[in-house]
């Protein structure tokens, strides 16, 4: 019952965001949208992901997007189109995914090919070969850590890679003092 | 934002809390959930907050994007090196077994020592971010 209230509102507030012309509103309705995420995910029995969404959707997504509009405007320019492509292909991707999951094994099926494959193993064996109780952490960290390290190694990259977008102005107004000061040592 | 007293007042009390709670999130990851990555986004959104209430020069004060940088690659560099340890150790490359006497000791100690990795990298990138933002409108304002 409440999944399905839940569900029903992230559908709501998705169709709020899309009808908003407002960016400010948005912006606090997709933190709306993250914490509502968060609570389903919650219900599926999955703490450390809600946890991540809650932080990181709700609350990190939410001031990055604030700051943007800060650099720009608060208002969404009125479209002269009605967008009737778009929404055709929005519909048909829809109902292509909603078709693909009547193929999928039902939710927490204990014969499902996702629980019959290394699941066992961690469930059996994390207690004596890792020691430690959280077994999302052990897998997270120590069974599948190359994927860990993948993951901090990008995380390091998109921010190398942010800052030399958007602090690049710095960089270059360091460069161009240095360049100037040397034509006039040459001079 | 300093010259309105409840948020300022709030956030006083609410900023040690949140960083506190960080740490739990952080070092208790082995046993509740949570981990690296959730304790170092917590922990940049405490400074965040921080930043939002005291204004951008205090912040800057407290958390020097240079050294920011240099944390962000220190959290990467700890990740590496704990793997880098394991293959001196006569393992395999992430292999904390061998990290201790004993494979489950060694284990605990290795995925401390990643998460505390993966949290170092992750608060000091974000916080990074918001710099960046906010700093880029303060730049065009002059």
């Amino acid at each position: 019952m409440i999944v399905i209230c839940l569900l029903t509102l992230l559908a709501l507030t998705a169709l709020i965001i899309v009808r908003a012309r407002s960016l400010f509103a948005a912006a606090m309705l997709a933190g709306i949208y993250s914490f509502l995420g968060a609570g389903w995910m919650l219900l599926l029995d999955a703490p450390d992901v809600a946890f991540t969404e809650a932080s990181v959707g709700a609350g990190i997504s939410t001031v990055l997007f604030l700051a943007t509009l800060a650099l720009t405007t608060r208002e969404e320019k009125p479209r002269a189109r009605r967008p009737w492509l778009p929404l055709a292909a929005v519909l048909v991707t829809g109902a292509a995914l909603i078709y693909a999951t009547f193929d999928m094994p039902r939710y927490g099926d204990p014969d499902a090919p996702i629980h019959q494959h290394v699941a066992p193993h961690y469930i059996k064996h994390t207690e004596e070969e890792i020691g430690v109780p959280n077994m999302v952490t052990a897998i997270l960290a120590s069974y599948r850590g190359y994927d860990t390290w993948g993951e901090t190694t990008v995380i390091f990259t998109a921010c190398v890679g942010v800052m030399l977008l958007l602090g690049g102005h710095a960089i270059v107004e360091r460069f161009r003092r240095r360049k100037d000061r040397g034509s006039k040592e040459r001079m | 934002m300093i010259s309105h007293v409840i948020p300022r007042v709030l956030s006083k009390i609410l900023i040690p809390l949140i960083m506190l709670f960080a740490l739990y999130v952080q070092f208790h990851g082995d046993f509740g959930p949570g981990g690296g990555f959730q304790a170092g986004v917590i922990f940049a959104a405490g400074f965040i907050l921080y930043s939002l209430i005291f204004g951008l020069p205090k912040a800057r004060m407290v958390f020097r994007p240079r050294v920011l940088q240099v944390m962000m690659a220190l959290g990467v560099f700890l990740y590496g090196s704990v793997g880098l340890a394991a293959i001196l150790k006569g393992g395999n490359f992430l292999d904390y077994s061998v990290l201790r006497h004993n494979a489950v000791h060694g284990q605990e100690l290795g995925i401390m020592l990643v998460e505390l990795g993966v949290g170092i990298t992750v608060c000091s990138v974000m916080a990074t971010l918001f710099f960046l933002f906010t700093e880029r409108r303060r730049r065009e304002d002059v």
